[in-house]
């Protein structure tokens, strides 16, 4: 094998991460630190780019891993209005501020990090099958620049391959996301338009977003991340980029229109396994979605961090088998809150939009400082009894 | 079988994430469909924010779905 100037250096590596997203280059940051020899793949000719994403984060989740730094953060948001079908505003206290984020910058970030810590990284690598044998993940096949099939093995192959997810499915695990989980999203960056610099907007409503909800998220004065997502079962009528469309259309007919970017969202539970002999999921490639927000660059990093500390230590102590610990570290961790989520995201999107509408007049009552997001849920559940049923099952 | 009628795709990989038979292949500006493989559920049309797909029912399919 020839190895030119954009491939890999070697043709063996302890951990093998495919993908270069938060998740992935978190999971070799902490591979890498923890000893292993680490190489990152990824697909696209950049890291960090497209931006799939909405880019919100808070600055308690975020700062478990870097230092917020200016160059990366396009705002800082203190404030959120949620925005019932017929206008009602609510704005809870949400007790904490976060921010929109520079993703193509962010993202770089991180991986210069993985790369300091010792990862190598490698961009227009197609990774399009794995090296199996006996049941044991072995290493991957890949296509470099788009013209060269080549193979690189491992010990250990991490699977951060977003919401495509084939990494999973190639070594026998399910991680196809139902339909009805699947959020189908598009994001159009808009300038010109005037909104509040630091205050997150959420819509919700059947007109608005069947079985989501639209953000918008500024990005500076005049500048914002607009965008939806609705349950792929709902695309069978309409599609989403017609629902963001005509969004826009009515409330900020003086845009610009800086993006326009598709993607999808996996707002499932985590899927039922992420770890097989020589392979663990990463990120949204396993599901780790915040399923009521749809939020996955934290929860994705927190798994990339436990995931490439095991895989370091299963290196370290030469024994691989350590690697199934990861799936109980991660239930531990925020599986488990996950599939809590997920069971209220299930009666959230239940809602007609008069219920909503008649829950969000009485949320818009109580004031600011006592409308804590666990008050905003409480009330909710209070003017809806038959709610309260439901939600006993959530605790019990 | 699943055609893809023009070229609006952005890329996104939404379909690839829908699809229980895995057979999309999605490059970073390329997508392809192994129609051997697809049993005409009509998932990933659905789920593409752009409606870039279109289903041609062709086989007898595994899931009553529509």
């Amino acid at each position: 094998m020839t190895f030119g100037k954009n491939f890999p250096k070697h043709d063996y590596y302890d951990v093998i991460v495919v993908g270069g997203g938060p998740a992935g280059t978190t999971a070799a940051r902490f591979a890498a630190l923890n000893g292993a020899k680490v190489l990152v793949l990824e697909k696209d000719r950049d890291i960090g780019y497209p931006v799939r994403c909405g880019e919100a984060v808070s600055h308690e989740g975020l700062i478990q891993f870097i230092e917020p730094d200016p160059k990366w953060i396009a705002s800082t948001v203190k404030y959120f209005k949620l925005v019932a079908p017929d206008g009602t505003v609510v704005k809870p206290n949400i007790e904490g501020f976060g921010y929109i984020l520079e993703r193509r910058i962010f993202d770089y970030e991180l991986a210069k990090i993985a790369a300091e810590n010792g990862a190598e990284i490698v961009t227009k690598a197609y990774v399009n099958g794995l090296i199996i044998n006996n049941g044991k993940v072995e290493g991957v096949r890949v296509l470099m620049n788009n013209s060269e099939q080549i193979e690189i093995r491992s010990k250990i192959v991490i699977g951060a391959d977003g919401v495509e997810s084939r990494v999973g499915r190639w070594a026998g695990l399910n991680t196809t996301c139902k339909l009805q989980d699947m959020e189908s999203a598009v994001q159009m960056t808009l300038t010109n338009i005037d909104i509040e610099p630091d205050t997150c907007y959420f819509y919700f409503g059947e007109k608005v977003a069947p079985g989501g909800y639209l953000w918008v998220f500024p990005k500076g004065n005049n500048t914002a991340n607009v965008g939806l997502g609705i349950a792929g079962i709902y695309g069978r009528q309409r599609h989403a980029l017609s629902y963001l469309e005509e969004f826009i259309e009515k409330n900020f007919p003086q845009a610009s229109i800086l993006t326009v970017i598709a993607g999808g969202v996996p707002c499932a539970k985590t899927a039922d396994k992420i770890v097989t002999h020589g392979l663990m999921l990463v990120g949204d490639a396993a599901h780790q979605v915040n399923p009521v927000s749809g939020g996955g660059i934290i929860s994705g990093m927190i798994a990339g961090k436990i995931a490439g500390q095991i895989a370091g230590q299963a290196v370290k102590e030469n024994n691989l088998d350590l690697i199934f610990k990861y799936e109980d570290e991660w239930r531990k961790t925020l599986g488990q809150r996950h599939e809590r989520y997920y069971k209220i995201k299930q009666f959230i999107y239940k809602f007609s939009d008069e219920k909503l509408n008649e829950i969000a007049r009485e949320l818009a009552k109580i004031p600011y400082e006592k409308l804590t997001l666990k008050n905003l849920f409480l009330t909710a559940v209070k003017t809806q009894p038959s709610l309260i049923i439901e939600v006993m099952r959530l605790f019990l | 079988m699943v055609i893809i009628k023009d070229n609006k795709c952005d890329f996104c990989g939404c379909c690839v994430g829908v699809c229980p038979e895995n057979c999309i292949e999605l490059y970073e500006s390329k997508i392809e469909i192994i129609n051997e493989l697809c049993t005409d559920c009509g998932k990933c049309v659905w789920a593409c924010p752009f409606e870039v797909l279109e289903l041609h029912i062709t086989k007898k399919k595994k899931e009553s779905f529509l």
